[in-house]
């Protein structure tokens, strides 16, 4: 069998603030191409581990690897380099500019120096495509829709052509039909990036990840399809509740 | 701002610019005396307000700081010329090459703060240099400070003779600077550069996850905010032959401040609009003031401080800002 | 004089300006702590508070005490007023922003600059001191007056410190310090603890300023260096700590006393600047400070 090298190896890492020890131990392997949903109640260490993984938090101790390389003291802004883009659990635009800009960025900084402006209008309308967005290009990102908003945050992560796609809540506060077209887009975008997807909507996660990390105070409780994330009876326990009679 | 303009609102930009240096160039033929040597000085401190605005209107980085640069143009420049007897040009890149070095040590610095802290660090350094000034008493003659004779202001190079003793001269060398920084202005706000800066402004870590070195990109604010100020002070001596320790003193980093508020910050044009109206208003309203209470010992500082306040409370955008929110989106 | 005596005198000269920095940086802090602004005009309200002094204690005939002591009462009842007018007409409106509020306060620092050359002129004017009497020490003879700046602060620094953690005053604007949005909602006044506490800011440094009148003349530029030395005072002692604040101001009021009498204070102020300027940058909770956040 040919051995097929992890995008993501997280190994022992452990972070703590003051006393709390907020992750604890978490070893994490990512395959190329997959989709993982972290799931957990809150304040199980969920978005302390991708903050971890992004570079925005510095871990205490443990080690964390991208696609062969150790990353664990680059700073934030090369590991977006390297292809890790994160998405905030907060909606974070820029409010006061205009669509266009706000996606020009990352555009700008995935092409080289040298591309036209040409280039990059086009590479930054092809992002808004994708996400839907291209006839707002002009308005200023803070006026539009939550649900809007929301979306232009993915295309500017979108935009990076990240090999790996922190999204942390995505779909917190969309409605119903919004997040039928989220799903439908993240199944677009994980043909070609690796997706690592924070979600309390169960829903959304059953039908998204090829795999689950179950995290409970800080700790890797279970992991497995999520079939077997169903059945596992510490995880109904923990977190999914108590199982019904069948 | 730097969204994708269309190819008319492209020209007008550059027309709107360029008309504006045209005019410039244009109005030293029909000025009269008086106010052909106030507009020479306006452009010169314009750039100075320039150089500021990069790094406060597109940057939002609020540097309490700014009279170090500017002083370390002035004395790079004149000291040399002064005490050695350097040729005005070297000594006009001294000036500029010294505040442009400081300007990276103190961005290196003050950038570890953020917020309040920068404002005071900024503050202190230039306070630091100020006392420098003061300190070195012998070189500098302090707040008295030195004057250049004619001889040490004139540049000759081959067939080319500039007096700046004369004050055609001086109008243009002051328009030719100016016009520089604005293209430059111009070019950082509509450049993928310029666009990272509003970023950080608008939010920095964001910018950082998007895979931008934020403490890069203001440090190269910094600098070029910095060389643009010590440019201005470089010109100042060579053109008006003095330099004193006034030039370094908090004042001096303040007024850009003024200026820029009253343009309007992160605007091209602010910048020389409003240094050349807080000039004609500070001198109108200090005449007109002191003829009405002439007992009243009214000097500038109380109509800096009133623009201060009534900018902040009423009309924080400035001038090209609010032009720019009501009639002419286009405006970078 | 040898050198020890010399020493000795400038230790006590150090202590005096300790004295009076210590309650104008407690303005500061305090401003700083609760509301989270700097105030770029507390300077001037130590002018003003000088400047004042000698114009109630011109009023009155008669023993320099009497005048004195009025304008240690007058003075910085009339600051704080005017600093808590300031603060409703400006500084509320513009929602205390940081930055704006730092551009606001010094419109006003050049504001009250202005108002004080066109009113009070710009020659310095001494005020008399209420007592003068001489404490013989064996080498010198040392200002009674002086020594009783010192006692004088530090009385105000403990009655401050006292309301600070003893009353419901003291209590109401910590609460409001630590958390905007919840004493807001438990109903505390937080606009008018604002207002007060600005108020209070301006008044510790007219005090500040009506003691030192009797030693240094009264002018309308002597606001500019003790605004730098309180930033100073407040930075190295940690912002909004009182602890902090209080062993900075002798760190920096004794030192600086030492350092003028032996060098030359242009250089003394320089290199004191920069190594502030040093402290903030590589390590901005102070030195007094706890770390982190």
């Amino acid at each position: 069998m040919a051995a097929v090298t992890p995008l993501l190896v997280v190994d022992d890492l452990h972070r703590s603030f003051g006393g709390l020890k907020a992750v604890d131990g978490v070893d994490l392997t990512v395959m190329p191409g997959e989709v993982r949903a972290i799931i957990g109640p809150n304040g199980a260490g969920k978005s302390t581990l991708v903050g971890l993984i992004c570079g925005r938090i510095e871990p205490t101790s443990g080690s964390i690897v991208f696609d062969g390389r150790d990353i664990t003291s680059m700073p934030a802004h090369r590991r977006v380099r390297q292809g890790i883009a994160y998405t905030f659990q907060i909606t974070s635009i820029f409010p006061n500019l205009t669509v266009f800009d706000n996606v020009a960025l990352p555009v700008q900084r995935s092409q080289h120096h040298a591309v036209g402006a040409a280039r990059l209008r086009r590479g930054v309308l092809e992002a808004l495509e994708r996400v839907g967005l291209t006839d707002r290009a002009d308005q200023t990102a803070g006026e539009l829709a939550y649900g809007h908003q929301r979306l232009l945050e993915v295309a500017m992560g979108l935009s990076l052509k990240p090999r790996l796609l922190i999204l942390d809540e995505p779909t917190q506060g969309l409605s119903d039909g919004e997040i039928e077209g989220f799903i439908a887009l993240v199944r677009e975008i994980a043909r070609d990036a690796t997706v690592m997807l924070i979600e309390h909507n169960m829903a959304v996660v059953m039908s998204l990840a090829h795999r689950i990390t179950v995290l409970s105070s800080g700790k890797v409780l279970a992991e497995g399809t999520p079939e077997e994330i169903r059945a596992d009876t510490h995880v109904q326990a923990a977190y999914l509740g108590t199982p019904d009679d069948d | 701002m730097s969204g994708h303009l269309s190819a008319r609102d492209d020209m007008r930009v550059w027309g709107l610019h360029f008309g504006l240096i045209a005019l410039l160039f244009a109005a030293q033929y029909v000025l009269p005396d008086y106010h052909n040597g106030v507009i020479a000085r306006v452009m010169v401190l314009a750039l100075f307000a320039m150089g500021y605005n990069v790094l406060f209107g597109y940057t939002g980085l609020l540097s309490l700081g700014h009279s170090m640069f500017f002083a370390a143009g002035l004395y790079g420049a004149g000291l040399p010329i002064y005490h050695f007897g350097v040729h005005p040009l070297p000594a006009f890149a001294i000036g500029i090459g010294c505040g442009t070095a400081l300007a990276l040590l103190v961005g290196a610095l003050a950038l570890r703060t953020t917020g309040v802290a920068f404002m005071i660090v900024t503050l202190m350094f230039a306070q630091v240099a100020y006392l420098m000034s003061l300190w070195l008493g012998e070189w500098t003659r302090g707040d008295e400070g030195l004057t250049l004779s004619r001889d040490e202001r004139i540049i000759e190079i081959g067939p080319m003779f500039l007096d700046m003793t004369n004050r055609d001269t001086r109008y243009v060398i002051a328009w030719a600077l100016f016009s520089i920084g604005l293209g430059i202005t111009l070019l950082i706000a509509r450049s993928r550069f310029g666009r990272v800066l509003v970023a950080i402004r608008e939010n920095e870590e964001r910018a950082r996850m998007l895979g931008f070195d934020t403490f890069a990109n203001k440090l190269a604010s910094v600098t070029i905010s910095g060389a643009i100020a010590a440019t201005a002070g470089a010109a100042y001596v060579l053109l008006f032959g003095y330099m004193g320790s006034t030039f370094a003193s908090i004042q001096y980093s303040i007024l850009p401040l003024l200026w820029v508020l009253l343009g309007g910050a992160a605007t091209t044009l602010g910048p020389f609009f409003g240094t050349l109206l807080m000039f004609y208003l500070a001198e109108l309203s200090n005449d007109a003031l002191n003829a009405w209470l002439p007992d009243a010992r009214l000097n500038q500082i109380g109509i800096v401080g009133v623009a201060l306040i009534l900018l902040v409370l009423f009309f924080p955008k400035g001038l090209f800002g609010s032009i720019r929110e009501r009639w002419l989106k286009w405006l970078p | 004089m040898a050198f020890g005596p010399h020493l000795l005198l400038a230790t006590l000269e150090g202590l005096v300006m300790a004295a009076v920095l210590a309650l104008m940086a407690l303005g500061l802090s305090l401003v700083f702590g609760v509301m989270r602004v700097v105030n770029v005009a507390h300077g001037e309200f130590f002018m003003l508070g000088a400047v004042l002094a000698w114009y109630f204690s011109t009023l009155v005939t008669g023993h320099p005490a009497i005048g004195f002591l009025l304008a240690l009462v007058l003075s910085p009842l009339v600051v704080g007023a005017i600093a808590f007018a300031a603060e409703r007409l400006v500084l509320r409106r513009i929602h205390y922003n940081p930055e704006a509020t730092i551009v606001a306060t010094i419109g006003l620092l050049y504001v009250l600059q202005q108002a004080a050359l066109t009113f009070y002129g710009p020659d310095a004017n001494p005020v008399v001191p209420p007592f003068n009497y001489r404490v013989l020490l064996p080498w010198f003879g040392y200002s009674g007056y002086k020594l009783a700046v010192i006692v004088a602060s530090i009385l105000l620094i403990t009655l401050t410190w006292l309301v600070l953690t003893r009353t419901k005053i003291g209590l109401v604007m910590r609460a409001t310090q630590y958390d905007r949005e919840t004493a807001q909602a438990f109903g505390i006044p937080v606009d008018r603890v604002y207002a007060g506490v600005f108020a209070l800011g301006a008044m510790l440094a007219a005090v500040a300023a009506v003691l030192i009148v009797p030693i240094q003349q009264a002018h309308y530029l002597m606001g500019t260096d003790p605004l730098l030395l309180s930033f100073i005072v407040v930075i190295i002692g940690g912002l909004g700590s009182l602890r902090g604040t209080v062993v900075a101001a002798l760190l920096i009021g004794v030192s600086d006393g030492v350092i003028s009498v032996f060098f030359s204070p242009t250089l003394a102020k320089m290199l004191a600047t920069l190594l502030v300027a040093m402290v903030l940058v590589f390590r901005p909770q102070g030195l007094f400070g706890t770390a982190a956040r």
